[in-house]
């Protein structure tokens, strides 16, 4: 670390391009092997809590978990602080 | 089908080795122009094939761009023999060429047809079958891919490139012969061009650790950035052929890798900067 990193604010753009890639990668790879429905569900479930409360759509993570025997469907929800609502 | 499919396990000693990297721009073309040549200079009997059908560009690259006479389509549609379409390199007498064809009809290329030239090649007792592979993901990439024992993907270290490879990873893994076949899937490498150690030392290009952790693929090269290589396409000579440049040692180390030899990566630390520079710069 030179001097001059100290008065840099923002983190250096590698690590913001290597944090937006691990998401969209990590995100992208779930679609691929699952069902073709998964993109259209998560749009309609973003939908339906829209109706009631305004959220971020990249808020939504959803993600399918291959166990034994069996397929999960994980769906988290950042619900925003209360004065937006 | 089983016929055709019983030939191709006959050529088993032939490798099919895919360049392929989803976007377009990265280096495909330079890397298996250089990959052939130095598999070819190693003493393998080699055949690059350029599967970019209606944008014919391997030839230019490698420098035989006035010697076409048939190419890859003439031979799928049986208007000339495969001997007579494959180019000969001026070069390495182990080293051939087969020219995309310029056609504008997309469906020139048939997956019965390019697995009649692959066991013909097989069968001509080569080591090596490159294939270079069109941008995108549609039929030329497919088809270039499909047939192939490894794959090597050509990524440079941007987020575009990045993203893009990961979707080709997987077609890899569901959209070839040996996916669909459940024999061990085609064996991935990563090849990372336009390096820049500097950029990378200043934290403004992602790092060879940072690209390989995303994609999750084992490293055969990282080529460093350079003027060298628009001078040796310029000249129609694989810039793997300029001794003097640091990207014919990285793609000589690639080549090395593939043939399996352990070879440390060169060319991705920045040369050590004085005392002075480290404290203002970091």
């Amino acid at each position: 670390m030179g001097l001059l990193s100290l008065f840099r604010r923002t983190p250096p753009s590698a690590t913001v391009a290597k944090e937006r890639l691990r998401i969209i990668v990590a995100q992208e790879r779930t679609a691929r092997g699952g069902p073709d429905y998964l993109p259209l569900l998560r749009r309609e479930i973003l939908q339906v809590i829209h109706k009631y409360v305004n959220i971020d759509p990249d808020a939504v993570q959803m993600s399918l978990e291959r166990e034994s025997g069996h397929d999960v469907l994980e769906l988290s929800v950042a619900l925003p602080q209360k004065k937006s609502i | 089908m089983s016929a055709a499919q019983n030939s191709r396990e006959d050529s088993a000693l032939t490798e099919i080795i895919v360049v392929t990297s989803g976007k377009g721009g990265v280096g495909k073309t330079t890397t298996s122009a250089s990959i052939a040549v130095g598999l070819a200079r190693r003493g393998k009997r080699v055949v690059v094939i350029d599967f970019d059908i209606g944008l014919r560009n391997l030839d230019l690259i490698m420098g035989c761009e006035r010697r076409v006479v048939y190419d890859f389509v003439n031979v799928i549609h049986g208007e000339c023999n495969l001997r007579q379409a494959l180019i000969k390199d001026k070069r390495f007498e182990n080293l051939y060429v087969l020219a995309a064809s310029q056609t504008r009809d997309k469906d020139a290329l048939t997956s019965e047809g390019v697995r009649r030239v692959l066991d013909e090649l097989g069968a001509e007792g080569f080591d090596y079958v490159i294939c270079d592979s069109p941008a995108g993901i549609e039929k030329g990439a497919h088809l270039a891919m499909y047939f192939a024992d490894r794959a090597i993907v050509v990524v440079n270290p941007e987020v575009s490139s990045v993203r893009d490879s990961d979707r080709i990873l997987g077609l890899l893994a569901s959209k070839t012969q040996r996916a669909e076949a459940g024999t061990g899937g085609v064996r991935e490498h990563l090849l990372l061009t336009r390096y820049s150690p500097r950029r990378v030392a200043t934290g403004e290009m992602m790092s060879v650790a940072d690209v390989k952790e995303i994609l999750g693929l084992e490293v055969v090269g990282v080529i460093p950035e350079s003027t060298d290589v628009l001078s040796a396409s310029n000249a129609g000579t694989p810039v793997i052929l300029n001794d003097k440049s640091e990207v014919s040692h990285a793609y000589e180390d690639a080549v090395a890798r593939l043939l399996g030899e352990t070879v440390p990566l060169r060319f991705t630390e920045e040369p050590k900067k004085g005392l002075f520079a480290r404290m203002f710069w970091g």
